[in-house]
């Protein structure tokens, strides 16, 4: 099944072009067709790269478009379509993938990033605090930023300085 | 001609260069002396002057059309106007990566003129490891993808550019893009070069800083053009997709801006070192993953012209060596770092590692969404989309918060600040955003939906990166002269970070607006028809047959006009390239102040008429004005004296001369 599939696709992608959704799909409903749309946005056209059935031209994704508004009309809610297209076309024409099974990883990296990471910031900051109280700054690491701060003023004031003939 | 056979011979030699380059920086490290330290100089300089002769011997057989280079005759021609047949050059997998080396070499070049106030030790292992790359992508062009292979007879005819590409932006977005990729190469050698010799201070963010900063504006606006690219190239009105390609692109991006911000803490209080330095080899390893995802045909797509998995299989270990190399590297040095200075929680140290968390996070979650579905597939066979629904959630959901932020992190003093006197500060632009995003939001209401939290972000990033100027002229407090007196008197870093974070503000509120407002209307147009699309009035004028140099195209002209004013003509095409038989489209696109009409054709119908598709995009040119705000901010700041060659010696001297 997987082989005819690629090779639908070898043909279909270089069937020349026509644009996406044609005047003759469009339902005449506009709340029903607007919900076809936000469908098709999500829905994968199987014989493009990374392009949404509604996005696409290709023949295929036409075809799928149609499906998904025959089945709006029909009376189905969009869970229903969506159900209904993955049943045939398997979860490989869902752009956003469910979030179930060998999907978790999937959705749960990067909370999961976030929250280490939140928590590594909070420890690091915990423990240097406690070394802080330990052990405050040297009177000569204290002279020293005073100078670098001063330093860098000076410079700043030059830089006005040097700006001001050319005003 | 012969010229090929002596780009080819050049290349060679910068291979051959590079790797003695490589063998006398360790020696140089080891024991250290100015014969060893001013050859590893020279040598990068020759490096870039071997690789430039190279390529400019490649670019003369194709833009005289010499179609017994096999690269030429597959990727051009004779027909081809004179700026696509240079192009073209690039236009394929082995020029492209001839490109990539020219501008490594590039940089290593640069650095070693442009770093001599560099410890010498220092410069010289920055200079080794930046050798060291590209004798790993010279070998990789030389031996997988060699761009001067001859064919044993001369075709009279190219098979010509894929039309898509046969456009003014592949001049222009491939070689900003790779100056951005590929300079943060020269982040990465900095961080090995610190690694190795254990020496981080605050003297390196400085030297850093530069550097990463002129990636950054390259690969800002290198992703910026190619999303202008896309947009008017393909035919659809998408400016951004989350291909998997765009992506690669993205991710250095997010790490690039996070460096840039960490890079600023440690330069300024010393704190953040490990990060810093690890932040600096992710982003450089994320760019070498993208050339990966994009030149190995792992994916395929329009960017990886050829595909041969030998390449793929190199360039997968090319990419582990370094990645892991630089991995291993920092696990072995990082703990004998010290920690630096310290900071409260509430403090701008905290802003920026509250920014750092989140464009972290966001990168995670692109990467992610980019590499699960190959991984899936190759371990389980499984097959999944992961396509734009999944990355607007989780990536628009990291940026809601991190929006919040960036105008409080220009307000909060270093060490320690107060979030209720920040807020205090920001109070007017708070007031006056949140009124701003009431009236439009409700100017254009259409339901509750997440628009007005958009638009409100929008306008707060934009107008609380101004207030930052406004508090410190002392804008209405004192008089207009004194105020204006102040502001020409504003550190230029002052400067740059207002207009970046206007910049990103602006291409936030595009993106909102062109998202929620922008409409589509499909329908059969006969020429003389005229109809009524969301407030412009648009007439189909006529439609003819044109011949182009290398194509014949169908023209259709619409005169478009928003209700009650002039009229802007349009031209929408549809091309068909004969020595590929291979069809385009041309959007036809017409501005109106920031809003653009888009206008795409299909086929004629049998009643003689023509589809037509037609977007209305409310303000979508902000999207890229954002940009390029950013970029000529992040430009401004490297005028900046203090990164001129001499300043960081001059600054630890007065300091030290302070002390004493």
């Amino acid at each position: 099944m997987n082989r005819i599939l690629m090779i639908l696709i070898l043909i279909v992608s270089f069937v020349p072009q026509a644009i996406a959704v044609q005047p003759d799909e469009v339902l005449d409903d506009p709340a029903l067709e607007e919900r076809a749309r936000d469908i098709s946005a999500g829905l994968r056209c199987l014989v493009c790269q990374n392009q949404s059935i509604d996005d696409s031209d290709a023949d295929l994704a036409r075809d799928l478009r149609i499906v998904v508004r025959e089945r709006l009309v029909a009376g189905d809610s969009d869970e229903e379509v969506l159900d209904y297209v993955v049943d045939r076309y398997g979860e490989f024409v869902l752009l956003k993938p469910t979030f179930s099974g060998h999907n978790l990883v999937l959705w749960i990296a990067a909370p999961l990033v976030f929250v280490i990471g939140l928590v590594m910031v909070f420890s690091v900051s915990m423990r240097q605090r406690k070394l802080s109280t330990a052990a405050g700054m040297t009177p000569e690491e204290e002279q020293m930023l005073a100078a670098l701060a001063e330093s860098e003023n000076d410079h700043a004031d030059k830089d006005q300085a040097s700006r001001k003939p050319t005003d | 001609m012969l010229s090929i056979e002596l780009g080819h011979f050049a290349l060679i030699l910068a291979f051959a260069l590079s790797l003695v380059q490589v063998g006398v920086s360790a020696y140089a490290w080891q024991r250290p002396n100015e014969g060893a330290f001013s050859f590893v100089r020279h040598a990068g300089v020759m490096q870039f002057v071997l690789v430039l002769l190279s390529f400019a011997a490649l670019t003369f057989a194709f833009v005289t059309s010499d179609f017994s280079l096999k690269l030429a005759y597959e990727h051009s021609h004779s027909l081809q106007p004179t700026l696509y047949k240079f192009t073209s050059v690039w236009g394929n997998h082995e020029g492209s990566l001839l490109l990539w080396v020219l501008i490594l070499t590039l940089f290593g070049a640069a650095v070693a003129v442009g770093g001599a106030n560099l410890p010498k030790a220092s410069h010289n292992l920055v200079l080794g490891t930046q050798g060291f790359l590209t004798f790993a992508f010279i070998g990789f062009t030389i031996f997988t993808s060699n761009p001067f292979e001859r064919l044993p007879e001369m075709p009279l005819e190219g098979r010509d550019l894929n039309p898509i590409l046969q456009d003014i932006g592949l001049a222009i977005h491939p070689p900003l893009l790779y100056l951005g990729y590929v300079g943060f190469s020269v982040c990465f050698s900095f961080a090995i070069a610190a690694l190795i010799s254990g020496k981080i201070d605050a003297a390196w963010a400085r030297w850093v800083r530069p550097w990463t900063m002129l990636s950054w504006i390259f690969l800002t606006l290198g992703i910026a053009m190619g999303s202008y690219w896309a947009y008017y190239e393909l035919g659809w009105g998408g400016w951004w997709f989350w291909d998997p390609v765009e992506n690669a692109s993205f991710m250095p991006w997010l790490t690039g801006t996070a460096l840039l911000h960490s890079a600023l803490v440690m330069e300024k209080r010393g704190a953040l070192k490990i990060w810093t330095i690890l932040l600096a080899i992710i982003t450089f390893s994320l760019s070498l993953l993208g050339t990966f995802l994009v030149r190995s045909g792992i994916l395929t797509s329009v960017h990886s012209f050829a595909t041969d998995p030998s390449r793929g299989l190199v360039i997968l270990g090319m990419l582990t060596f370094f990645i892991c190399g630089a991995f291993i590297l920092f696990a072995w040095r990082a703990p004998t770092l010290k920690a630096g200075g310290l900071f409260s929680p509430i403090s701008r140290e905290a802003a920026l590692v509250f920014n750092n968390l989140f464009l972290a996070t966001a990168t995670i979650a692109v990467l992610v969404g980019t590499l699960y579905p190959l991984v899936l597939d190759a371990f389980t066979g499984i097959k999944i989309s992961v396509g734009a629904p999944f990355f607007d959630l989780t990536f628009g959901a990291l940026m809601v918060p991190l929006l919040l932020v960036v105008p409080f992190g220009p307000f909060l003093p270093w060490k320690r600040a107060s979030i209720a006197q920040a807020s205090k500060r920001l109070f007017g632009a708070i007031v006056l955003s949140l009124i701003l995003a009431i009236i439009v939001a409700a100017y254009l209401w259409e339901g509750f939906t997440l628009t007005p939290l958009g638009i409100l972000l929008g306008f707060w990033v934009i107008i609380g990166a101004l207030a930052d100027l406004v508090e410190r002229s002392k804008l209405f407090k004192v008089s207009p002269s004194v105020s204006l007196r102040r502001l020409a008197g504003l550190p230029k870093n002052v400067w740059s970070t207002s207009f970046a974070h206007m910049g990103l503000g602006l291409t936030v509120l595009g993106v909102v607006f062109v998202t929620a407002f922008e409409t589509e209307t499909i329908t059969t147009m006969q020429p003389g028809d005229q109809i009524e699309a969301h407030g412009y009035s648009v007439r189909f004028v006529n439609e003819q047959n044109v011949p182009g140099p290398n194509f014949t195209s169908e023209t259709a002209t619409f005169a478009v006009a928003p209700v009650g004013k002039r009229e802007n003509l349009v031209a929408s095409e549809k091309r068909n390239y004969p020595a590929r038989q291979m069809p385009t489209t041309e959007a036809g696109i017409t501005t109106f102040g920031l809003s653009q009409v888009y206008i795409s054709i299909g086929d004629r119908v049998e009643d003689n008429g023509r589809v037509v598709r037609i977007w209305t995009k409310p303000w979508i040119l902000l999207i890229w004005i954002g940009t390029v705000v950013m970029a000529l901010a992040g430009t401004y700041s490297l005028t900046d004296r203090k990164y001129r060659i001499a300043a960081p010696n001059l600054v630890r001297k007065q300091a030290l001369g302070a002390t004493k």
